[in-house]
């Protein structure tokens, strides 16, 4: 008996260690959370994300108006932790969600958002979903079915007698979500779509016989709507079997250059949608390239550019609105809703970037495609 | 000697369900002092989730002796089904409570019945044959759920393996979005139902490892061979050992499924079902008590660690370690075994002065 009475103190003791109360206390800076999987398979794109917004912040910091304050948790890409990430966040006292990295995660996660009254801003996740919850959460990036339908639309105006192979990631939302409106705008429009291959988390490990039934079909145009680890295996197996259509990705597809274990040779005429390329001539995209290379030794993908923007937009919309750090993000989050609706912002993902009260965002897609090692626009 | 053995029992499972009564109450009433942080309330019902589960895995890989890697994919029939009743009740049965209750029976029954359909080919195998059949069934499970589109409209519930192929009337909703999973569930499960399930959960597999039957098939997983000359069924005690655990994983994952607002079949793939084991191994094999903490304390931790941000996983796989070598090592046994000596001495001692006196 007296073991149960020790476990019940035991348990109550450490319930206690749990609780404790929220507030802001005194609050200086504007605290922003974040969440993205910072460990795991897709860490490169969460990683991205924190780093883009960290210099981000660092710039608005030094030029010593309203200050920001990071707080980016990770959430493993999974749904269950991007939860929990989210309630921790909320512990700190967090005024912006200015996440999460992936679709899964933001799926959850916006209507936890859209119950708290928190302002949502995602960088990169692009699932169509992400915004419906409500009208405080907004996007950086564009839709996944944007992107299928600008990729089809793209396909039909400058290769309108190709034949289009498809492989496409069953068990991904990014790629799925791609894929799905591809599909249908690319029957609108009338394009010859030869061969339709698939592949799951769980055996893309080896696409090569993806590859060989685009061939055998005899695709010169191959669409791949996934991320760069695996679009590099298709093109090293593609260059192994000596095969040579023209590959074409979305905005997932950057990132294949810095890519461990590929060869950037290989990339050699693939185009891309993005709305970011690194070697973009104004001077905010050099500057931002410049410092994001110094200061963690890669080049920075289309995922910092969108975390970037989206800590400006924030900041934008936060002075011209007037929030102080001692808003509650209630206050905050009726004032941002009221801005972003109404604001232009130019950032370097696009140049009068504008939010309608859906909260999805109007800016130009670019199609690039990669020369000598770099991405040049493909117009 | 039987007498002493119930006893033994019966204060063990007295020991876990005041265990788990006492932290319910201190929770919900620290809750409605307000005196929660959010990070812990959110984890509330995740942590019922997986005490379920550790439990209900218990009851194959510990209780049964059958090393089950499939686990997770029963939790992902729960959780869809769950999400499908009570998205489709939503207009039927009006109070959440009510509608939870019977997503979770139906979610329950279907993961019993794939848990019955799966278990009569793989439990006629053994050791590492069932291991590696089970995880392969987990797996096609999870990409079942990934593949299927289930939409609600007018004439009811349409169910397709192809988005194309639903017919559904344009003002029809999709519920289930094939690899996009479901999104806008509403979010009916409440921390009161998934304390009820982890008590309906113990009284169901305490009572079963306690009867007959639980002692034929401990009988079974200590020896085969002796427990058939004596006329026991062996498939027959395994497979329903087998289906009440896959019964329980799929209620405690329509709660899990209810619990959030989207979620995906990818979540249902063997990393979760070797997570759950880990509770149970490291709980002990057979040990429900065990199983109900670790599963706890294992769920909490890398939350907790979240202040270590980079290292954060790193120490979660050390404290694993630190504790599988701490529980399994002789001395350590030893070690524990000599502090309880201790401590009953101690009390004897202290009995015999009070006597005295």
């Amino acid at each position: 008996m007296k073991k149960v009475v020790t476990m019940i103190l035991a348990a109550a003791m450490m319930a206690t260690t749990f609780a404790g109360c929220s507030g802001n206390g005194e609050a200086t800076a504007m605290k922003l959370g974040a969440s993205g999987p910072l460990t795991g398979s897709n860490a490169v794109y969460g990683n991205a994300v924190q780093y883009g917004m960290e210099i981000a912040i660092e710039e608005l910091n030094a030029k010593g108006g309203l200050q920001l304050e990071l707080n980016s948790q990770d959430d493993e890409g999974d749904v269950e932790k991007a939860v929990n990430a989210y309630n921790t966040l909320k512990d700190w006292g967090m005024h912006v969600m200015v996440g999460p990295t992936t679709t899964g995660s933001a799926n959850a996660v916006a209507p936890e958002c859209a119950a708290d009254n928190m302002f949502m801003l995602t960088p990169s996740a692009s699932g169509a979903d992400v915004i419906k919850p409500g009208d405080n959460v907004f996007q950086v990036c564009f839709t996944d079915p944007n992107q299928g339908v600008a990729s089809a639309d793209y396909f039909a105006e400058h290769f309108p007698d190709a034949v289009i192979g498809v492989i496409y990631d069953s068990s991904d939302l990014y790629s799925a979500g791609v894929f799905s409106t591809f599909t249908s705008e690319a029957e609108a429009k009338g394009l010859n779509v030869v061969c339709t291959e698939a592949f799951t988390s769980a055996n893309k490990s080896d696409l090569s016989t993806q590859v060989t039934k685009c061939q055998a079909a005899g695709a010169d145009l191959v669409f791949l709507p996934f991320y760069a680890t695996e679009a590099a295996q298709v093109l090293s197996y593609a260059n192994k079997i000596g095969y040579k259509p023209t590959f074409f990705g979305c905005d997932g597809m950057d990132g294949i250059l810095a890519t461990e274990g590929f060869d950037p040779a290989l990339a050699e005429g693939l185009m891309l949608l993005t709305p970011f390329a690194a070697d973009g001539a104004d001077e905010r995209t050099q500057s931002f390239v410049k410092k994001y290379t110094e200061k963690y030794d890669t080049v920075p993908n289309q995922f910092a550019a969108d975390a970037y923007d989206a800590v400006y937009a924030v900041y934008q919309a936060c002075t011209q609105a007037g929030v102080t750090p001692d808003m509650s993000p209630e206050e905050v989050s009726q004032k941002l809703k009221a801005e972003f609706t109404s604001m232009t912002f130019d950032g370097l993902t696009g140049s009068g970037m504008t939010w309608d009260a859906s909260g999805a965002v109007s800016k130009a897609p670019m199609a690039v495609v990669i020369q000598n090692g770099v991405y040049v626009s493909a117009e | 000697m039987r007498k002493n053995l119930t006893r033994k029992h019966r204060s063990s499972n007295l020991k876990t369900f005041v265990l788990v009564t006492a932290a319910f109450i201190v929770m919900q009433l620290l809750s409605s002092m307000g005196m929660l942080k959010s990070s812990v309330k959110g984890q509330l019902i995740p942590i019922c989730v997986y005490i379920v589960l550790a439990v209900s895995l218990n009851l194959v890989v510990g209780v049964s002796g059958e090393l089950s890697l499939g686990h997770a994919g029963f939790m992902g029939v729960g959780a869809f089904t769950g999400v499908v009743v009570a998205a489709s009740l939503r207009n039927m049965v009006g109070n959440d409570i009510v509608r939870l209750l019977i997503a979770m029976v139906c979610g329950g029954v279907m993961a019993g019945i794939a848990g019955g359909i799966i278990g009569i080919p793989v439990l006629r195998l053994q050791g590492d044959y069932l291991a590696i059949v089970t995880l392969a069934f987990g797996e096609i499970l999870k990409n079942i759920i990934g593949n299927l589109y289930i939409g609600t409209d007018s004439s009811g519930l349409h169910f397709a393996l192809d988005a194309s192929n639903i017919h559904m009337e344009p003002a029809g909703k999709m519920i289930l979005n094939g690899p996009m999973g479901t999104t806008g569930v509403e979010k009916i499960a409440t921390f009161g139902v998934g304390f009820a399930l982890i008590i309906f959960t113990l009284i169901v597999v305490l009572n079963l490892i306690h009867s007959k039957e639980g002692r034929a098939i401990m009988a079974i997983r200590d020896n085969r061979i002796a427990a058939e000359s004596v006329g026991l069924n062996v498939f027959s005690f395994k497979i329903k050992a087998f289906v009440v655990s896959a019964f329980l994983a799929g209620t405690a994952g329509a709660l899990y499924g209810l619990n959030y607002s989207a979620i995906t079949a990818s979540k249902f793939d063997f990393t979760t079902s070797i997570n759950i084991l880990v509770f149970v191994v490291l709980g002990g094999m057979g040990n429900i008590f065990g199983s109900v903490v670790s599963a706890t304390l294992l769920y909490i931790l890398p939350e907790m660690l979240r202040s270590l941000y980079d290292y954060r996983m790193i120490m979660y796989a050390i404290v694993l370690i630190v504790v599988m070598l701490f529980t399994w090592s002789p001395q350590a046994k030893n070690w524990i075994q000599l502090a309880s000596n201790c401590g009953v001495m101690k009390r004897f001692l202290g009995q015999r002065k009070e006597a005295e006196s």
